[in-house]
């Protein structure tokens, strides 16, 4: 019973229908609270549908989904906001939850961007805006979060800082999350369970288990498979976003 | 302070420009305006039918306009022509039916330019009464669903996402648009409609940095285009709807000009 009242989200046999064909099928899989799930496979595979049928933008065409989710954040792929809408970054916090001004700055300072919170989001850098993204989300205080290539555009210290976060509020919050990543040794060595999707779930368990899988070898060339699967290894420091070492918590 | 037609239709105007300005700023927002001027030629069939079948004008407008709206979200759903396609097909066919049954009303003197632009001059008491009441009820209604609908016009994923029902909202906001369609028939004209919802966000969307920002100087600028259109027309003997439209466009013009209060007004 312990073990179903941490149960966030269950697909049962998924898939989604669209122009005569399945974009993806056969999809089971459960997120349970304080565990990060990370989806990984080529582009097309279906990585992005998968994540929209558990957040019920897109309805299953098949199978059962179980959402016990309260509240439920997400970083989309892709945002274009257009000009004819003047929105500030502090607008755009608050843009379905009603939060504080404070709330608001202690979410931007966590991903180094809460200098920006009156400037026009037509004005900020593909990684600014990134960053201001998964604030939002963060500022939301989800119990299960959903990040879609959350990091694109990120400089590489960056990057490795905003993992780092997203490890970290996975545990402060007790919150489930869901990640697409594209960046396998984050995923190998951070994240409790991975599936590797192309259409279908080709494989799934944990980084150490998956490493292994000829399915997962087949998909990411024996090369990557084995480089990465040997990258595992705890860092014993990190970098704030301007680069200076800042203590592990 | 009724008696005199001119408060009168300062009043009624003043109403309907409050209405138009948030919703305007929605139509811009999500590239309506086509949208609108659909809603609005649709309008016409909907003052025949009133005609015809002796209805409430208002009520029936707001019917039409709300059928057609319908009627596009399922179209869209059972063809694949673009949206500006259909909205046009729907344009011009009630357009089109409604200059049709104009035709069997030959019992009715029919004021088909004042109908096409409006007369804001002839407003009554009653008239009045439906502007405000109907749009304190389409403004009430936007309060409660603009979070949704915001969220929506930012990001419809997003929006589903967490939770805030967006395709609930969509729904809502069309029948608000036909709904302020409806009640401006009469002061404004089916041609005229969609400019005072553009006009003014267009205005306001040149020197505001906020959303709401935008909101509050779109319904300004209403209100004064509405003000000083109808002294125009007093003082220089046009036809109001126009004018109305013209000093709208003369602010839009002068909202260009780079304006250094913007940077101030950020808070």
């Amino acid at each position: 019973m312990t073990e179903n009242n941490n149960l966030l989200v269950k697909l049962d046999n998924c898939g989604v229908y669209k122009s005569s064909k399945w974009i993806v099928r056969g999809i089971s899989l459960e997120i349970h609270k304080g565990e990060i799930v990370t989806l990984i496979g080529p582009n097309g595979s279906g990585k992005t549908t998968s994540a929209k049928m558990i957040l019920k933008i897109l309805k299953s065409d098949e199978g059962q989904i179980k959402n016990f989710a309260s509240k439920m954040a997400y970083v989309p792929q892709k945002i274009n906001i257009d000009w004819t809408m003047p929105l500030r970054v502090v607008d755009f916090m608050k843009l379905t939850s009603h939060i504080n001004n404070l709330e608001i700055v202690d979410a931007l300072k966590l991903t180094g961007v809460d200098n920006l919170l009156y400037n026009d989001i037509h004005n900020l850098s593909g990684g600014e805006f990134q960053r201001v993204l998964i604030a939002r989300a963060i500022a939301k205080k989800p119990d299960l979060l959903v990040l879609d290539e959350p990091v694109q555009g990120v400089d590489f210290n960056g990057e490795i800082a905003l993992y780092n976060l997203i490890k970290k509020i996975c545990s402060t919050l007790n919150c489930g999350i869901l990640l697409i990543s594209h960046d396998l040794h984050f995923v190998m060595s951070a994240t409790d369970h991975v599936i590797c999707l192309n259409g279908h779930i080709c494989c799934s368990g944990t980084p150490r288990s998956i490493v292994k899988n000829s399915a997962y070898i087949e998909l990411f060339g024996e090369h990557n498979a084995t480089t990465l699967s040997l990258y595992q290894h705890d860092h014993d420091h990190s970098h704030g976003t301007d680069g200076r070492v800042t203590n592990n918590v | 302070m009724f008696d005199d037609f001119f408060t009168r239709a300062l009043i009624a105007g003043i109403g309907i420009a409050i209405i138009a300005g948030p919703l305007g700023c929605l139509v811009i927002w999500r590239r309506l305006s086509y949208f609108g001027d659909t809603l609005s030629h649709s309008a016409l069939l909907g003052v025949t039918l009133a005609y015809s079948f002796s209805f409430n004008i208002t009520f029936s407008v707001f019917i039409i306009s709300a059928v057609v709206a319908l009627l596009l979200i399922n179209l869209q759903k059972r063809t694949k022509l673009a949206g500006d396609s259909l909205l046009g097909l729907l344009a011009h066919s009630t357009l089109a039916i409604g200059l049709v049954l104009i035709g069997f009303l030959t019992s009715i003197r029919f004021d088909l330019m004042g109908l096409l632009f409006g007369d804001i001059l002839a407003v009554d008491v009653e008239d009045i009464t439906i502007v405000y009441l109907g749009g304190a009820t389409i403004l009430l209604i936007l309060y409660f669903i603009w979070k949704s609908l915001f969220s929506a016009t930012v990001n419809y994923d997003l929006s589903a996402a967490e939770g805030m029902r967006p395709e609930v909202s969509n729904f809502i906001f069309t029948l608000l648009l036909a709904g302020v369609i409806a009640l401006s028939i009469k002061m404004i004209g089916a041609l005229l409609i969609t400019g005072l919802l553009l006009i003014p966000a267009a205005i306001a969307r040149n020197i505001s940095s906020s959303p709401r920002q935008m909101v509050i100087i779109a319904t300004l600028a209403g209100v004064v285009s509405v003000i000083a259109g109808l002294f125009v027309s007093l003082e220089i003997n046009t036809s109001s709807g126009p004018s109305i439209i013209v000093v709208a466009l003369l602010l839009f013009i002068i909202s260009l000009i780079p304006l250094e209060i913007k940077g101030q007004l950020q808070k």
